[in-house]
């Protein structure tokens, strides 16, 4: 147990422990975990009022309302549900997979977490003073132009930047410092490595994004100029230094769900991973390249066309590491003893989707396309296929993977599937038609649509309607497992990284001995499916 | 219990992870200078700008006076050092704050104005977070906190200091000699 000066009560002794200012990784892993998942239950409300407007070409709602519940709906879904859930897993997993006691600096992740809460209220309190209402992207001059609360938004993300960059420096510096002894950097799990990968992402890029909000707060509150055509600025400064940050943002949002996939992929296979070093490397290729693509974001903004076809090439060189990823893991899968079990089910979901979503991803790469198709509902479709189909499938995954090491509890396997099997059919008739439409010529963010559209867009409600039903099950298991689940024991998937060598849930201080470590994280010897493991 | 790295060294790596950041922070702000000025800059007080230059390089070695007295366990070189590093971040703070502020060139006007009051004050936000650090340490100092052996916090302020410092080595010729001057 550490003993900070100031914080005598460490550590999870009851359920009010989870509402202060606590230093210790698991109980700020789980606040993350659960105050995450708020967001996405009110983002995911949005979204069904977006699909709700949609079902009718004309107006339904007042447009300004429109405008800012999807503004609102990607904001919140992004920085406040997908970049800190991910916070959470690491906070969670991360001194669990290394073998120390706690994170290397227990009162500024403390103070992380509260930061994000913070910019959350903020972000969210906007809606009081007139909504922003130009999109996750803010693009100036509309920005300049749209209400108060487009100020508090800008704020907001300031707040949240500054809670991710002290997370990134953590995470950084406790995987650099605190390993068990004969944890070298070639046993470290993947999940580690990817939240490397993604620390130093969000330590060089997050700066970037706070300086162009505080520019804008500047100059909507205090009559500077920096974006305004009209007083000498720049607009396309804005893309710039926006998508500077928020191309990188993209990798912070599915390099650690890549992690977390990587961890489930052997378990339920009962195989070593497939080219362990090749994934570990890939993470640093796309933390690396992910720097230089922000402008294929803004093919059509008049640029030279050599700056074009330079981005273009980066862009899909991006395709390269995350090819060598995707064979990995089929090479895992490959001839392993494969244990359906929910966890495995939502990692095959995303390796499916993620490969749609990757090559919508080039076909947008593509400067002649992209032409046609930019701001279409064709990169809605894209979108959510990365982010929902990659991102967000892993997290469920990743949920049910370590539910039993966090609440001590088994979760319901047959709830589970279910909640997989409508997550995937409802995302599918989502998403997937999103792509028809942005080829017929559908822009994205606007209130009423040409007519022929309906049929198409009344098909993507429904599947947003059978999507969010999926929550349902999801929600209960994890509420009624918690308080009435049979207990788990330490190992239920005899695997074999660390979080799994100490108690369900982990005592404080999470190791009675302290580990030492003398083999790789998925040296599966034999294909043992867990329940033949079990049974030895 | 885990083969635990000494609490300075994990800070000190966190702190050096912090300057990486902040790179991109002021990085930011001088993309946009020499995306908005371009090959000019506006007219601003030369004297002015190389008086304030030299004093916050010359407070960087009285910086570096007061970390090797303390870690040398000269206590009085080591508290005046720290005074007079902090009043010279003090003087350059009235150099830029309280007389190139009240210049012509206000924050509304225009481009000029906006970048050159942002890249300004976001560096002068960092020089007065130093002054108050380096009180901190004085005051600790004062209190006889510090060995030769245990001054960490010392060590970090210095770091600190200089990291200013050498932003301000980029910042001022952006803001001053580069590109031609014109009235803005």
């Amino acid at each position: 147990m550490s003993t900070h000066r100031g914080f005598v009560r460490h550590g999870a002794h009851g359920w009010s422990d989870y509402f202060t200012f606590n230093t210790d990784h698991k109980v700020i892993g789980v606040q993350y975990l659960v105050s995450t998942l708020l967001f996405f239950l009110y983002a995911g409300l949005l979204a069904l009022v977006i699909r709700f407007e949609l079902l009718d070409p004309a107006p339904t709602l007042n447009a300004n309302t429109y405008n800012a519940a999807f503004t609102l709906h990607g904001s919140v879904m992004i920085f406040l549900f997908v970049i800190p859930v991910m916070a959470g897993f690491a906070n969670y997993l991360i001194p669990l997979m290394i073998g120390a006691n706690d994170m290397a600096f227990p009162r500024l992740n403390a103070l992380s977490f509260w930061l994000l809460m913070l910019g959350g209220l903020v972000i969210v309190s906007g809606n009081f003073l007139g909504p922003a209402d130009t999109g996750w992207t803010a693009y100036a001059p509309l920005s300049l132009q749209a209400p108060d609360g487009q100020t508090l938004w800008a704020i907001g993300v300031i707040i949240i930047g500054t809670s991710s960059t002290m997370g990134g420096i953590n995470f950084l510096v406790t995987i650099g410092t605190l390993r068990a002894p004969g944890l070298t950097l070639g046993r470290l799990p993947l999940f580690c490595w990817g939240m490397i990968a993604t620390s130093l992402m969000v330590v060089l890029a997050t700066p970037v994004l706070t300086t162009a909000m505080a520019l804008l707060v500047l100059e909507r509150v205090a009559g500077m100029t920096f974006f305004a055509a009209a007083g000498g600025g720049d607009p396309l400064s804005w893309q710039n230094l926006f998508w500077f940050y928020s191309h990188p943002a993209v990798y912070i949002m599915i390099l650690p769900a890549m992690g977390l996939i990587s961890e489930i992929l052997p378990v339920f296979s009962r195989k070593p991973i497939f080219g362990y070093r090749a994934i570990a490397a890939s993470s640093m290729a796309i933390a690396i390249l992910g720097f230089l693509v922000w402008a294929h974001h803004m093919f059509t903004t008049g640029m030279d066309p050599s700056v074009q076809t330079a981005f273009m090439v980066t862009s899909m060189i991006i395709a390269v590491p995350t090819g060598v990823k995707i064979f990995n893991w089929i090479g895992t899968m490959w001839g392993g003893v494969l244990d359906l079990r929910t966890p495995m089910l939502f990692a095959i979901g995303f390796i499916g989707m993620f490969v749609i979503g990757g090559l919508s991803g080039i076909t947008l790469g593509s400067v002649p396309v992209d032409t046609h198709v930019h701001d279409s509902y064709y990169v809605v479709g894209h979108l959510h296929y990365v982010l929902f189909g990659g991102s967000v499938l892993a997290i469920f995954g990743a949920f049910y993977f370590w539910f039993p090491k966090i609440t001590g509890k088994m979760y319901d396997e047959r709830l589970g599937k279910l909640h997989f099997w409508l997550t995937i059919v409802g995302f599918t008739l989502t998403f997937f038609p999103m792509h028809w439409l942005g080829l017929q010529g559908m822009p994205r963010r606007v209130v009423a649509y040409a007519e022929q559209f309906q049929q198409t867009n009344q098909l993507v409600s429904l599947g947003a309607l059978i999507l969010a039903l999926g929550v349902l099950p999801f929600l209960y298991n994890m509420i009624v497992s918690w308080t009435r689940g049979a207990q788990a024991s330490s190992n239920p998937w005899s695997a074999l990284t660390l979080e799994w060598q100490t108690s369900s849930p982990p005592p404080i201080g999470n190791f009675d001995t302290p580990p030492v470590v003398t083999n790789g994280p998925y040296d599966y010897g034999e294909s043992l499916s867990p329940r033949e493991a079990a049974a030895d | 219990m885990t083969a635990w790295v000494g609490t300075v060294e994990r800070t000190r790596a966190g702190i050096w992870l912090f300057f990486v950041s902040e790179v991109f922070l002021f990085g930011a702000l001088l993309g946009m200078r020499f995306n908005l000025w371009g090959n000019t800059r506006p007219d601003l007080d030369q004297r002015l700008g190389l008086l304030v230059t030299a004093i916050l390089l010359a407070s960087s070695f009285f910086m570096y006076l007061a970390e090797s007295a303390v870690a040398h366990g000269r206590r009085v070189v080591f508290l005046l050092s720290t005074l007079v590093t902090a009043s010279l971040g003090i003087a350059f703070l009235v150099g830029v704050v309280g007389f190139e502020w009240s210049g012509h060139l206000q924050p509304t006007d225009g481009v000029y104005g906006s970048v050159f009051f942002a890249m300004t004050g976001l560096h002068a936000l960092h020089v007065a977070s130093g002054v108050l650090f380096i009180a901190y340490i004085g005051i600790k100092g004062l209190r006889g906190r510090y060995t030769s052996a245990e001054h960490f916090g010392v060590e970090a302020c210095a770091i600190y200091w200089h990291f200013i410092d050498v932003v301000w080595v980029f910042l001022y010729p952006a803001l001053y000699l580069m590109g031609t001057a014109v009235q803005a």
